[in-house]
């Protein structure tokens, strides 16, 4: 039995948030603060032969404009520039020099003492370049395609062969477009410039020690000169997971000028950094006269920039999710004059999966087999990829048949275009979902005082995934504790160590942390009640314990009790606090651990005007305990949404001969509004694991939109019977195909 | 009522300001403000009501949604001069001293954010958007707060949250 685990608590900072009190990086001030505007290329390629800012210097209230000829000093080793999620290459250096590596890089700053001045003057530097002709065509430069460096499982069997004497089998082509986080708030930093020449930054950021630890490299700053305080992040999606220019703009002209300095992008800035890259997909699947599969092969062709190859783990599903003996996979990379792709939720699962999911999809047809039937038939209960490694759990069958059952799959026509009402063609899709569940070091602290409050903290981040209600409700349970005497520090780079906030191993690494942190103050007070030679809690350990609402009891005679104010108390100090740090455990290298899904979705495509309206999706998840109900049902629904905006709305339009991308703002690049959002269903199937961390959660922020772009175009094939393999699907190509 | 923007107006030329009075979350204020200075800005950069949040600068993600004399509208896309006399209010006028707004518990309640930063704006899109009185299904909720985008995709729970706060709302409206 739990108190706050597995509940559906409301969120820890919700009051902050609805109150308009919560503040984001670009919100904190100070007295001498001034704000820097960012002046891009307007070119892809080529040099700077001049930068003109007399006209800007003119400006009232305009303090300076910084440009790789007057910035200060900045590290010129490729390695200061890397950061906990860097791509391999050579990294990108803010004003480093005249080099123009891709349309709108930064190439100026504009300081002002008002956010309008600077804005006003940024539009007043003159820059003259040397222009090169850019390539920014995926499909055109498919010739330069080279090897992704990153280890993909090993090739099984002769898969080309397997293929070629199968008797039912599929090959097709997909095509995503690029896509941009857009997270609602702006990257934005505000660097506070201290006499003392230390630096406060308040920087949106998924990991507040990556960033201090960026800024102190790059400037050949002391680690402690720099600190990074970000208690909240309005949402990043991958975006943060890098340093982005705004940070190292704003630290430049707050040494420059030793002022504090704001810098906060604009919206079509936010164009200007990291995508998910447009991505080319080519499958063969082969199954025998059963369904099982009998050959995979899974090609993958993503775009990457001129100066950093970015990989993610797109193929690799593709090895393990379904029991096949044939399986070849290859994955390249092709540089274009772009800026270098970004992690964006569930980077590389969601286009692999799309992908693959797709392709079972049309087996199933081929095969004439109904589509979750032929998924079930080829499930696999240990992990092909792995040498058949078991999984640490996997209720991946569970997953199936609850989804299906609240979906009402039964009730599906098998025949394409067979469903209808009115003028709405109705189509059933479903598809898998996999992410990993992934565990990295980490480290708490728990220091509990004379009040009886707990405060744990670790240097982690809330991007809104609910971050700070977990952890309360982890450290509340662990001490028996009302949540409100129970408070989760984060966001500040002088906290104990923590990883990236990203990939779905939050709860598991720094909550494992928590967990470990409370106990290991658990024990410290024991012990200290264990000084006194005639405490009846002498011969007992910590599991013969229990911690409830302030006091220490013995399991087996809770009328023994001890108050923790007291024992605080005969130690002589107002508080106690314990530092822990939590690693993965041996034993999960004899398993694969990761969480699953199974989507079902209903569309409902107007014939006469080839609108598609996700009208229904039940999305069953297997991911271990759900820690925290409320921001964990969140975090699937959000997945969802994000799985329709990849499937019917988002993509970032380039124009190929200028390499800049056009619809660079959210009018343009659309996203799911309310109106486009109907019937969301989650359903938490149960799912019992020892092995993936103490905890036994496995992380969500990515399953919920893995496998639903896939489910989405599957079921809009069965209702209108048009395969399109080209995301997102808009209603020019419903009408086309 | 000066309040077009005009180009000579820049801030290199000797700044023109203006002198106007809001009646801001139930306070009034006497404040001067130069021509170009949008509604949002004024709010968050010169009276550090940062609750109001800027998420385009365009009047198309509805994050800046405020109400002015009672109506939503998006701070970005009004100059602070046009709002002379008017009735302001934010998001941090909402609640009466730790006493959450109905709207605003709501939204505590049925978890109708992640980010939080979309939040103000939805909250104060919704108070508008109840009180025009035509959203009567959910159909119509949807659609009529489709102008505030929640990029975290939390619009199931908006959902739920706008439809929870409308009797209280629609009863706070009326008196």
């Amino acid at each position: 039995m739990t108190i706050h685990l597995e509940k559906a608590v409301s969120r820890v900072d919700g009051p902050l948030k609805v109150t308009g009190r919560a503040l984001y990086a670009g919100e904190f001030g100070t007295a001498d603060l001034c704000t820097g505007y960012v002046v891009n290329s307007s070119i892809a390629k080529g040099r700077i032969l001049r930068i003109d800012t007399t006209e800007a210097l003119k400006v009232v209230g305009v303090l300076d404009v910084l440009t790789h000829e007057n910035r200060p000093a900045v590290a010129s080793y490729n390695e200061s520039y890397t950061d906990m999620d860097a791509a391999d290459g050579k990294h990108f250096r803010p004003l480093y020099n005249d080099r123009i590596l891709y349309s709108m890089q930064p190439v100026a700053l504009v300081v002002a003492e008002s956010f309008e001045a600077a804005r006003y003057a940024a539009s007043l530097v003159r820059v003259d370049y040397e222009s090169e002709p850019p390539q920014a065509d995926l499909y055109a430069q498919r010739s330069e395609a080279h090897k992704a460096p990153t280890e993909l499982p090993p090739d099984r069997g002769d898969a080309e062969e397997a293929w070629t004497q199968a008797p039912v089998k599929v090959e097709a082509e997909y095509h995503s477009a690029a896509e941009f986080h857009n997270p609602m708030e702006m990257h934005a930093s505000t660097v506070i410039y201290s006499t003392d020449g230390k630096l406060t930054i308040h920087d949106k950021t998924q990991g507040v020690q990556n960033s201090a630890q960026f800024i102190s490299n790059i400037f050949g700053l002391p680690d402690g000169d720099v600190r990074v305080v970000t208690p909240f992040v309005g949402g990043a999606f991958g975006s943060g997971l890098r340093p982005q220019y705004q940070l190292v703009l704003a630290t430049m002209a707050a040494l420059k000028l030793k002022r504090s300095v704001r810098v906060v992008l604009s919206r079509e800035q936010m164009f200007s950094f990291g995508h998910r890259p447009e991505t080319l997909q080519h499958l063969k699947l082969a199954c025998d006269q059963d369904g099982k599969l009998v050959s995979t092969i899974h090609e993958v062709m993503g775009e990457t920039s001129s100066f950093e190859d970015f990989t993610e783990m797109v193929v690799v599903w593709s090895a393990s999710l379904y029991q096949c003996p044939n399986v070849r996979l290859k994955y390249d990379l092709v540089p274009l004059d772009l800026y270098t792709p970004l992690d964006m939720r569930a980077p590389g699962a969601v286009l692999g999966v799309y992908a693959l999911e797709s392709a079972m999809d049309e087996l199933s047809y081929a095969a004439g087999i109904d589509p979750l039937e032929l998924r079930i038939r080829n499930f696999t209960a240990t992990d092909p990829a792995s040498g058949n490694n078991p999984y640490s759990s996997k209720e991946l069958l569970e997953c199936y048949r609850q989804g299906a059952e609240r979906f009402g799959w039964n009730k599906r026509s098998p025949q394409p275009r067979s469903m209808k009402e009115g003028r709405q063609l109705i189509g059933y899709g479903m598809a898998t979902g996999v992410w990993e569940a992934m565990q990295n070091p980490a480290s708490a602290k728990a220091v509990i005082t004379i009040d009886g409050s707990v405060v744990v903290s670790s240097a982690t981040a809330d991007i809104g995934t609910g971050t700070y209600t977990v952890m309360t409700q982890i450290a509340a349970e662990c001490f028996g504790l009302p949540l409100e005497k129970v408070t989760f520090k984060l966001g500040d780079s002088t906290l104990p160590k923590a990883p990236l906030e990203g990939g779905s191993f939050t709860v598991s690494s720094v909550g494992s942390a928590v967990k470990q942190a409370c106990e290991a103050l658990q024990q410290q007070l024991l012990d200290q009640a264990k000084q006194d030679d005639q405490s009846p809690f002498k011969n007992f350990e910590l599991t013969d314990v229990i911690f409830e609402n302030g006091t220490m009891r013995i399991k087996a005679s809770p009328q023994e009790c001890i108050e923790i104010t007291e024992l605080l108390k005969q130690g002589g100090s107002p508080s106690m606090e314990a530092l822990a740090s939590a690693s993965p455990k041996e034993e999960r290298d004899n398993y694969t651990t990761a969480t699953h899904s199974a989507v079902f979705v209903e569309v409902r495509v107007d014939e006469d005007f080839g609108t598609v309206q996700i009208s229904r999706m039940v999305s069953a998840i297997a991911a271990g305990r759900i820690l925290s109900l409320k921001p964990g049902r969140n975090q699937i629904l959000g997945g969802m949404v994000w799985g329709i905006g990849m499937a019917l709305q988002e993509e970032g339009m380039l124009d190929k001969k200028l390499a800049r991308w056009m619809n660079h703002n959210i009018a343009e690049y659309h996203y799911p509004v309310n109106a486009d959002i109907h019937d969301l269903d989650v359903i938490f199937v149960k799912e019992h694991d020892e092995i993936v961390n103490p905890l036994g959660a496995k992380g969500i922020g990515e399953i919920g939109i893995v496998g639903v772009a896939a489910a989405i175009a599957n079921a809009i094939y069965h209702a209108t019977g048009k395969r399109i393999r080209d995301l997102p699907i808009t209603l020019d190509k419903v009408f086309q195909s | 009522m000066n309040a077009t923007p005009v180009r000579q107006h820049r801030p290199e030329a000797e700044s023109e300001t203006h002198s106007i009075s809001l009646l801001l979350n139930g306070k009034q204020v006497q404040l001067t403000v130069e021509p170009w200075t949008t509604l949002l800005d004024l709010l968050r950069e010169h009276l550090n009501l940062t609750g109001t949040k800027k998420g385009c600068d365009h009047g198309q993600c509805g994050a800046c949604t405020v109400l002015v004399n009672g109506t939503r509208i998006n701070a970005c896309l009004s100059l602070a001069v046009m709002q002379d006399g008017a009735e302001i209010t934010t998001i941090e006028g909402l609640a009466n001293g730790d006493q959450l707004h109905p709207m605003q518990a709501a939204f505590v309640e049925q978890d109708a954010f992640q980010c939080g930063y979309c939040t103000p704006g939805q909250i104060c899109s919704a108070i508008g958007m109840i009180k025009e009185g035509k959203a009567k299904t959910r159909d119509e909720i949807r659609e009529q707060m489709s102008g505030n985008l929640c990029r975290c995709g939390a619009y199931t729970n908006i959902l739920a949250a706008i439809e929870q706060a409308m009797p209280a709302c629609q009863g706070e409206s009326r008196e």
